[in-house]
């Protein structure tokens, strides 16, 4: 045994270099090449270097002002499904009761939903004429906020639960019988238990928030923009190369602090979990001790995620002759020439993409995850993998624009001439899925307790037996979640997708937004029965995702 | 599975070949080529909104040889954009989807050759945005104010006509219009006003609409699927800035008449046209693709598959656009170049006016 295989860094380098160098790869030629090439351009004015853009762009209140709304629209989207999203996690991954499953799989619904048909959905409640127009919130800050728990309350409670699921209740009890209140046990003994999934959905969500766009803009009317909207309008619409790369800077600034500070306050978090122990344990509802959680909870998913859901379903039977199946039926066809395929071709299109680009997301995460996790004892080595661990988060924080239109210029000669290619479109899911799959695999991978892999290694394994059998093992309860989301954000992916797509080969949300963007009722009833089959297979994928976290992987 | 296989072909390649570090992009020589370029493949690169039936997509590639790819990259503006930056090496050979809002943007770009198909129909040529012959017009259609007829019949109210009606206090709180930022008919019917009104006086002119309560929105659907009372959605504002087209698909079963009316005074004409992209690999196929979208069966296909009038006026009309979709007999007009030129500033001063 040597010094090293102890401390978990065990497998040859060979391993461990392809582990390191195919993703990282992946982000240079995918991500990192296309959008430096893109922001790059917007500092060459007349062929010459030039700050002129980012000046002139940091000197305009304007500017400041967008900032300041991103950032608060930011943090009082992530707090808020912070603290909505911690007592669902708890319910849904902690206690056993009828339906579990499906509430499971239907919080995870509006994470791929279109913002455009969101919109609909949220703007016809609220709006002046809908049935809670008298809150006035249409257009509000708080309407957004509410809008970006929607999105992102599922991210909090799938990465929370799927750790909590795992915690030794038995700590809590100890607590508990020695005389502290539910309260007490949960601050002082759960909560910290807990933190580094809170942090690591926390840190998503921020990102999301932060970088949202369509919702920003559907929900905010005109008198909102953040910037990742002011990108957007920059690059599109006024070619603004500088201007646009001046705030792609700044987000980037915003995203890295945040990315930061988030991986400070995991670092010190996680040292207290490693003491956990890693078994399965739920307990079957009970009022006394549950009550407050599901009336939090009950309120979120029937309020706050099922009012919207809801609408679109009863919209999507109002036909022009009264109610019915007519909008469903009417997805066989392509509406009259409104679209270039019917929906179910779409359906089809997009679950082929999802499969590949989550194919892809997975099976790199699952290596930078491996790599992630691992604590190696050299300093300089340790700060390779917190570097490495940061990095596979930017795909996050750069707009979808800058990646669209970096492809474009970057992506032109071989071996990368894919502008016109298919392949482009799951690859740049994939880019997207990346963070989510490795921000799902690394806190349970790091949870684990290293004395696990020294005890194996210890008794003969060699070392890619460790690897498989410990580390394999308890990935797979990630992997199954790791899968979903990574599925269901190719599913919903509009962005990057709308600057790839080809119109004979469409995705489902390409699709909508094109029904949607027509007059006449059957355009519009076909968008919304379209959406309806779009969240349908987003809940089905995952809840077969939760399905595949086989029992065996429990040690 | 092989598209699996080869995407991860490609990143194992891409960790052989490693960072090969961004490009750099030398400004090529425009020089013109003495013959045009013809290969096997042609690429058409559209907007968004682009269809046409795929049994004229195949008739075009049986009749040419050609193998077709059609890539669309975003709206119109995007479009534009997109082949400024790829000017040194194009994503296709062939644009359909730049309108007249943003073809002195790509003509003054430089990123279009020439070419004028030959028996050009009067009324296609008259259509064009300059004399250089860079683009081609397809199709197009009117971007107009929309009416609600039965909530103005309910209210006893009379349906405005103009663009002053819509500023009078009897439609106060009524009209709801898209931000031109980031809405194709937004902009359109910013140059409306503008043509109507003349520079500046259109920004005092929604002045005038602001105090009236005109309602501004991201886009389209959220104008006339959220707000719109007089579409499937329901909303509570009887005006909305959409196409003279639109009244063709309200018009309730067995009924012969629509719910909802174009204000024909206050428009403003949306061109669509082709052109070859400069530096394409097959120049012939980029010609044959314009005089392709030219010909009567694409022009009467047009219609139906992207709601826009064709181009050769000679093609008939479906019926219930004869009956329910008339146009502007006198839309308001600004030239391609001064949109060019003035677009950015029109759309500044007016978020800083209408927006704050």
């Amino acid at each position: 045994m040597t010094h090293s295989a102890r401390q978990g860094w065990s497998l040859s380098w060979g391993f461990w270099a392809i582990a390191v160098l195919v993703p990282v790869s992946f982000l240079v030629v995918f991500f990192a090449w296309p959008v430096a090439g893109l922001i790059s351009r917007g500092f060459v004015i007349d062929g010459v270097f030039s700050l002129d853009g980012l000046s002139a762009v940091l000197s305009s209140p304007r500017t400041w002002r967008i900032i300041g709304q991103t950032l608060a629209l930011a943090v009082a989207g992530t707090l808020a499904s912070v603290l909505l999203g911690v007592p669902g996690a708890y319910l849904l991954y902690r206690t056993r009761f009828r339906g579990r499953a499906f509430a499971r799989a239907l919080v995870s619904v509006p994470f791929v939903l279109p913002t455009v048909v969101v919109g609909v959905a949220f703007r016809s409640l609220f709006g002046a004429s809908g049935p809670l127009g008298w809150l006035g919130l249409d257009e509000s800050f708080a309407a957004i906020m509410l809008a970006l728990v929607f999105f992102n309350y599922s991210v909090i409670v799938r990465t929370v639960g799927a750790l909590w699921s795992r915690l030794d209740p038995r700590a809590d009890e100890a607590a508990r019988v020695l005389g502290a209140s539910p309260v007490r046990v949960f601050c002082t003994v759960t909560l910290p238990a807990i933190a580094p999934a809170v942090l690591s959905g926390a840190s998503l969500v921020f990102l999301f928030c932060a970088t949202a766009f369509g919702i920003v803009m559907v929900m905010g009317g005109v008198g909102f923009g953040t910037i990742e909207t002011e990108i957007w309008y920059q690059t599109t619409q006024l070619l603004d190369l500088p201007a646009a790369a001046a705030l792609s800077i700044v987000q980037l600034v915003v995203v890295v602090a945040a990315l930061l500070v988030a991986a400070r306050a995991r670092t010190r978090a996680e040292h207290a979990l490693r003491l956990r122990g890693d078994d399965t344990t739920e307990q079957p509802w009970r009022a006394g001790r549950d009550l407050v959680p599901t009336l939090v909870t009950a309120l979120v998913v029937l309020g706050l995620l099922g009012l919207p859901m809801i609408n679109l379903v009863v919209r999507s039977f109002i036909t022009a002759d009264g109610w019915g199946w007519r909008n469903y039926a009417l997805l066989a066809g392509t509406g009259e020439g409104s679209i270039t395929v019917p929906v179910w071709t779409a359906a089809l299109n997009s679950l082929t993409i999802a499969a590949q680009a989550a194919a892809l997301a997975v099976l790199l995460g699952a290596l930078v995850s491996l790599v992630a996790s691992r604590r190696p004892r050299s300093r300089r080595l340790a700060g390779g993998v917190r570097l490495l661990d940061a990095v596979f988060m930017l795909p996050l924080g750069v707009s979808a624009v800058t990646v669209g239109f970096g492809f474009l210029i970057t992506l032109n000669r071989p071996p990368f001439d894919l502008r016109s290619s298919p392949i482009l479109i799951p690859i740049a899911q994939a880019v997207v899925a990346l963070p989510l799959v490795v921000r799902t695999l690394l806190p349970v991978l790091r949870a684990i307790d290293p004395r696990q892999r020294e005890a194996a290694a210890s008794l003969g394994a060699p070392p890619g037996r460790v690897l498989a059998t410990i580390d394999g093992a308890l990935a797979l309860r990630g992997l199954g979640l790791a899968v979903g989301f990574a599925f269901a954000t190719s599913l919903g992916e509009f962005g990057a997708t709308s600057f790839l797509a080809r119109p004979d080969h469409p995705t489902l949300p390409v699709v909508i937004f094109r029904l949607i963007g027509r007059p006449g009722a059957d355009n519009f009833g076909m968008a919304l029965a379209a959406s309806v089959v779009l969240a349908v297979l987003t809940a089905a994928v995952m809840a077969a995702a939760e399905l595949v976290r086989p029992k065996e992987a429990e040690l | 599975m092989n598209t699996i296989k080869s995407v991860v072909t490609l990143a194992l390649l891409a960790a052989l070949v490693g960072c090969t570090g961004p490009a750099t992009t030398s400004p090529s020589g425009a020089g013109s080529t003495v013959a045009p370029t013809e290969s096997k493949t042609l690429t058409v690169v559209t907007h968004d909104s682009f269809a046409i039936s795929d049994a004229l997509k195949k008739q075009f590639a049986d009749e040419t040889g050609y193998t077709a790819t059609y890539v669309a990259h975003g709206d119109a503006g995007t479009l534009v954009n997109q082949l400024i930056l790829t000017k040194d090496s194009p994503v296709g050979d062939v644009v359909f989807g730049i309108d007249n809002t943003f073809a002195g943007r790509a003509i003054g770009q430089g990123v279009l050759t020439p070419y004028t198909p030959a028996n050009l129909p009067a009324s296609v040529a008259e259509l064009k945005p300059d004399d250089s012959g860079s683009l081609t017009a397809i199709d197009f259609g009117d971007v107009c104010v929309n009416a609600d007829k039965l909530w103005f019949r309910a209210k006893n109210l009379a349906i405005p006509t103009t663009l002053d009606d819509l500023a009078k206090p009897a439609y106060k709180d009524l009209l709801v219009a898209e931000n031109p930022a980031s809405s194709s008919p937004g902009l359109a019917w910013l140059t409306a006003t503008v043509g109507a009104k003349g520079d500046p006086g259109y920004l005092d002119y929604w002045t005038s609409l602001k105090a009236n309560g005109v309602k501004v929105v991201k886009g389209w659907t959220e104008a006339y699927s959220t707000e719109f009372s007089g579409s499937s959605g329901k909303g509570s504002r009887p005006l909305v800035v959409s196409y003279s087209t639109s009244p063709a698909f309200e018009v309730p079963k067995g009924s012969k008449e629509s719910n909802t009316t174009a204000l024909l005074e206050t428009c403003f004409r949306q061109v669509e046209y082709a052109g070859v992209i400069k530096g394409a690999q097959n120049q012939v196929g980029a010609q044959k693709f314009i005089d392709f979208m030219l010909s009567k069966q694409v022009q009467a296909d047009i219609p139906g598959q992207m709601y826009m009038y064709p181009a050769d006026t000679s093609v008939a009309l479906p019926e219930e656009w004869v009956a329910h979709a008339p146009l502007a007999t006198k839309p308001f007009t600004v030239s391609a170049a001064v949109i060019s030129a003035d677009r950015d500033t029109w759309i500044r001063d007016w978020t800083a006016k209408v927006i704050g």
